[in-house]
């Protein structure tokens, strides 16, 4: 089992209080296998994603990844998770301004020391961005900087990606065309997809479906 | 944070500009109190360009009629300070400004007869011993400042002048039908009340300078403000675009942050005084003490405050809040109710603006650069000096963004392209910050050269102006021949005659001296140009050395004549620097000086010995001559009490030098903890994207370290050219005299040591703040939910 989410709670302060937003959620993920979570708005989906990824620590239970448990993880050991066997792709892209598209792509990829020149010219072409390696964020279209963000974590072929509304900011047939190219890539690299999203048609696509309500996985 | 920095910045920019303005008015007002008092305001003054007018000539214009009062005015030591020393008759001048003892037990026959009596004000006798002066001292508050009074007769003795009146007030109530002066003393000349105010005049130079380094603090002060208006207008462009979609009219909108901004500007105002009043009365008692050192000038150390200090420190809290918010108004009047949602840049229209900026810097520095040409003086001087900073000052991002371009292209690895490429990217938020900075910098830089060139010649010129290694002073005329007699008589391998008279030279007064041949002079005395042969035409009498003052002034130079008194001319054959005097001064050989002038005192020499035996011989002096110790001064003596002066007139240069740096640095701490809020988003992901924390922290700090450094070499160019403005046009202009420019390498790595500090310091809280960053702080970056 690539990862194994296994009774985990975390409860957020509110004022005096705390707020529970995963009262024991549980999942597992093989790899290669594409994973949607749906659920209200502010249920806890992308809160769970983060957990996932290292970025945020959770109150209680265990997340492992290919058997490693995550809560004894130090900072620098869960950065060093982030630039190798697991990688993200954020709703808002989250860019890098100041670097062209092509250095973009390459960053991620650089920072884990598995920069590959070829896969990164593979990529160019496959997301249709050739052309366009030398331009800025700024410069390009949402649909185009989507392109470059899902590339940059394809590039740095993770065992896990993890995507938070990846098409949130898109129209529907930018948004089928981006997950597309993205099922598309996982498939072919055999990277597993753990997809949160509001759309039920989004998920459909996907292998698995689960639903988060009430902190539970359903 | 940004409502702190805008009013501290706001408040610092005032309160450096209040204090030195403070300072300003307060000499100036103190000059004014002395013209006053001193009649210069209110009555006519007789004077000779020749030099002293002979109590023979005032005898024949009160003969004639008129009602003149003569004065004595000269230098005297009292208990180891230097004063002015004012001899008045007190039976002829004006009663409404002549010195009256502030209790009544001092009678007139007291102030006429032997010994007689100074009068001085409070603030100016304060800390002196009564038993030290040779004549009792009483206080009156009627005398200016740093003057002493007393009647003509004692000023007489004690200057040594017998028979000598340096002018003549012409009273305001004279008989009818008098001879024209012109007629009586054709070669006196007669000058209007209020058109002597020749000690404004002198330090207008000073007052100019301490302007000039207010305006600059005030100036960096504001780059603090306009960066922080900027992006709090910035930052609150939505809540504008939603006022105006709800239907409040723009005019409103405008109109409402003005007077936000002008209750700031007031606020902020109120603190800058205070904050000018601590500063200016910290430093006025040293510059008080330059301007009695250089000028004579009378200065209390004391502060008082006047209204249009206050009205002028609101006033410009007022004029920079409103400078330095105008761009932000006026983006915020441009700015659409509706627009695309914020991207963050990459940089590439700031290069564009940054090009645009360098253009305007590039005409600032051409202007600057033609102003000493076309129009000379000191004015044009301050003109150029404003056109190279603000120029470079212009100029510094684009330079920055090039070399930092230059470093990204060679940058290996995905992080050092990252962080050039970033580092770039942030020149716009900073790049105010940095020009503070690169100005702070540069002026460190120029006048730490000034003043450590300064220091340096001075030493130098010390060394060879006071080869002697006693220097003594007699109680009178006979006593000194009695001394030089002694010391001639095996005592001493040479006596050297210090004797001078006072004279007009070039319509400036003027000192001239008469010396012996020795080589002494020959070998030791600083030239800075000459004739040939420029001590054998002195010794023969042919030739005239004239002080670089003097030279400067009237653009005399070797082979040029000048009349060192009525009726004699002589070829100048020498100039020699002469620092930290501010008036003429000019060498003839003795035999010629007491062939012109009569009187001449013949108490001072110098005397020429081995150093060990100097010790000996002192002692021998004293003991022989019963001369008190105050009458014998070494070499070393003089020269530390001669550098101590000149430390003491950089005293105030140096503490606006450190606050200055001080502003900037504060200027970089307040854009990154402005900027902090916009940062956050671009940091977070890579924090996301596998970099710790810590990590980042530390390229934050480095980042603030690597801007500091580059514009801290780029300050380096910018601070030499300062200096050779200082000393090559402005020290010319406002002191008469050129120094030459020498580097020094170790302060300039100091310097540059400390600049990379600064940007650390001021880059230490925002990276703190980011390494103690809780995760669930930096993920709101992504649930857009800040």
């Amino acid at each position: 089992m690539l990862l194994d989410v296994q009774n985990v709670t975390k409860t957020y302060p509110v004022a005096d209080s705390t707020r529970p937003v995963l009262d024991g959620a549980c999942l597992t993920l093989g790899a290669g296998e594409t994973l949607a979570l749906t659920g209200e708005s502010g249920s806890g989906k992308s809160t769970l994603l983060h957990l996932v990824s290292a970025l945020d620590g959770f109150d209680s239970g265990e997340i492992l990844l290919d058997g490693m448990a995550m809560s004894p993880l130090s900072d620098v050991q869960k950065a060093a998770l982030r630039r190798g066997p697991v990688a993200l792709v954020f709703q808002q892209l989250n860019l890098i301004p100041s670097l062209t598209v092509l250095q973009n792509l390459a960053f991620h990829a650089r920072l884990g020391g598995r920069e590959d020149p070829r896969q990164i010219a593979g990529l160019v072409d496959r997301l249709g961005l050739a052309g366009l390696e030398n331009r800025y964020p700024e410069q390009l279209s949402g649909g185009q900087q989507q392109r470059v963000a899902i590339g940059r974590a394809i590039a740095l072929r993770p065992r896990l990606l993890l995507a938070d509304e990846p098409t949130g900011n898109l129209d529907e047939t930018t948004s089928d065309a981006v997950l597309d190219l993205m099922l598309d890539l996982v498939r072919g690299a055999g990277t597993a997809l753990f997809l949160v999203t509001h759309s039920p048609r989004i998920a459909a696509r996907m292998d698995r479906h689960l639903v988060l309500k009430n902190g539970r996985i359903t | 944070m940004q409502l702190a920095t805008l009013v501290l910045g706001l408040a610092l920019a005032t309160g450096l500009w209040s204090a030195v303005q403070a300072i300003n008015t307060q000499a100036r007002e103190n000059y004014a109190e002395a013209a006053e008092r001193l009649g210069i305001n209110r009555f006519a003054t007789l004077s000779s360009p020749s030099g002293p007018i002979a109590v023979d000539t005032y005898v024949r214009i009160r003969r004639a009629g008129w009602q003149v009062s003569p004065v004595l005015e000269g230098r005297i030591g009292l208990a180891g300070r230097s004063f002015t020393l004012l001899g008045v008759d007190v039976l002829t001048y004006p009663m409404e400004i002549a010195p009256q003892a502030d209790e009544a037990d001092v009678s007139p026959a007291d102030v006429l007869t032997a010994p007689g009596r100074l009068f001085a004000h409070p603030d100016t006798i304060r800390n002196t011993e009564q038993a030290a002066l040779p004549v009792p001292l009483v206080t009156s508050d009627r005398v200016p400042r740093g003057i002493v009074m007393t009647d003509i007769g004692t000023a007489e003795r004690l200057l040594d002048r017998p028979g000598q009146i340096s002018r003549m007030l012409v009273l305001a109530s004279q008989p009818r039908d008098l001879p024209p002066l012109s007629d009586i003393v054709p070669t006196l000349k007669l000058t209007a009340p209020r058109a002597g105010d020749d000690l404004s005049r002198l330090t207008d130079s000073f007052h100019l300078n301490l302007t000039a380094f207010g305006l600059l603090s005030f100036a960096v002060g504001l780059f603090i403000v306009h960066g922080t208006a900027g992006l709090a207008f910035e930052q609150r462009r939505g809540m504008v675009r939603t006022l105006r979609a709800l239907g409040v009219p723009l005019g409103l909108v405008m109109r409402l942050l003005m007077v936000e901004l002008g209750i700031l500007a007031l606020v902020a105002g109120g603190l800058g005084l205070v904050l000018g009043y601590v500063v200016a009365a910290a430093l006025l008692p040293d510059v008080a003490a330059t301007l009695r050192g250089l000028y004579g000038a009378p200065v209390s150390g004391s502060l008082r405050l006047q209204p249009e200090w206050f009205a002028s420190g609101i006033g410009m809290s007022l004029a920079g809040a409103l400078a330095a918010g105008t761009h932000a108004l006026w983006q915020v009047r441009r700015l659409p109710i509706l627009t695309a949602p914020g991207q963050h840049s990459s940089g590439l229209a700031s290069e564009t603006a940054f090009r645009r900026q360098a253009q305007a810097g590039v005409a600032m520095m051409l202007f600057g650069l033609s102003c000493p040409w076309l129009l000379g003086g000191l004015v044009s001087g301050f003109v150029l000096l404003a056109g190279l900073m603000l120029g470079a000052a212009l100029m510094l991002p684009l330079a920055l963004s090039r070399v930092l371009s230059l470093i990204e292209n060679r940058a290996q690895g995905a992080l050092a392209e990252w962080f050039w490429a970033d580092l770039r990217s942030q020149l716009p938020g900073l790049s105010l910050a940095l020009m503070a900075l690169l100005l702070a910098l540069a002026t460190n830089i120029g006048v730490g050269t000034m003043v450590s060139s300064f220091r340096l010649t001075f030493g130098g010129w010390l060394d060879q102006r006071l080869a002697s290694e006693l220097y003594i002073t007699a109680r009178s005329n006979e006593e000194g021949r009695r001394i030089e007699s002694w010391l001639s008589d095996g005592q001493a391998d040479a006596v050297l005659p210090i004797r001078h008279a006072e004279t007009w030279i070039v319509n400036q007064p003027a000192r001239i001296y008469g010396i012996v041949d020795h080589a002494t002079y020959r070998d030791n005395w600083p030239l800075i140009a000459s004739l040939p042969s420029v001590w054998d035409r002195v010794a023969d009498g042919t030739g005239i050395l004239i002080n670089e003052q003097l030279a400067r002034r009237g653009d005399l130079w070797p082979g040029d004549s000048v009349t060192p008194a009525a009726g004699w001319t002589m070829t100048i054959a020498g100039v020699y620097s002469d620092y930290g005097n501010p008036d003429g001064q000019a060498i003839v050989s003795l035999p010629l000086l007491l062939s012109r002038f009569d009187g001449v005192p013949a108490r001072q020499f110098g005397v020429r010995i081995s150093p060990d035996r100097a010790p000996m011989l002192k002692d021998a002096l004293l003991r022989n001559f019963d001369l008190p110790a105050s009458a014998i001064a070494n070499q070393a003596e003089i020269k530390d009490r001669s550098i101590a002066v000149f430390e003491k007139t950089f005293v105030v240069t140096g503490a606006l030098n450190v606050l200055t740096l001080g502003v900037a640095s504060f200027a970089i701490l307040t854009s990154l903890l402005t900027l902090w809020t916009m940062r956050l988003p671009q940091l977070a992901p890579l924090w996301a994207l596998g970099l710790t924390r810590r990590k980042l922290a530390r390229l934050e700090l480095l980042r603030s370290v690597v801007l500091a450094g580059v514009t801290g070499l780029l300050a380096l160019p910018l601070g030499l050219a300062l200096a050779w403005v200082l000393l090559a046009v402005i020290n010319v202009e406002s002191f008469g005299w050129r120094l030459p420019m020498h580097l020094f390498p170790l302060d300039w790595l100091r310097l540059w040591l400390l600049a990379l500090c600064a940007g650390a310091i001021a880059a230490a809280l925002p990276a703190r703040r980011l390494n103690r960053m809780p995760p669930s702080a930096l993920l709101k970056v992504f649930a857009d939910e800040r």
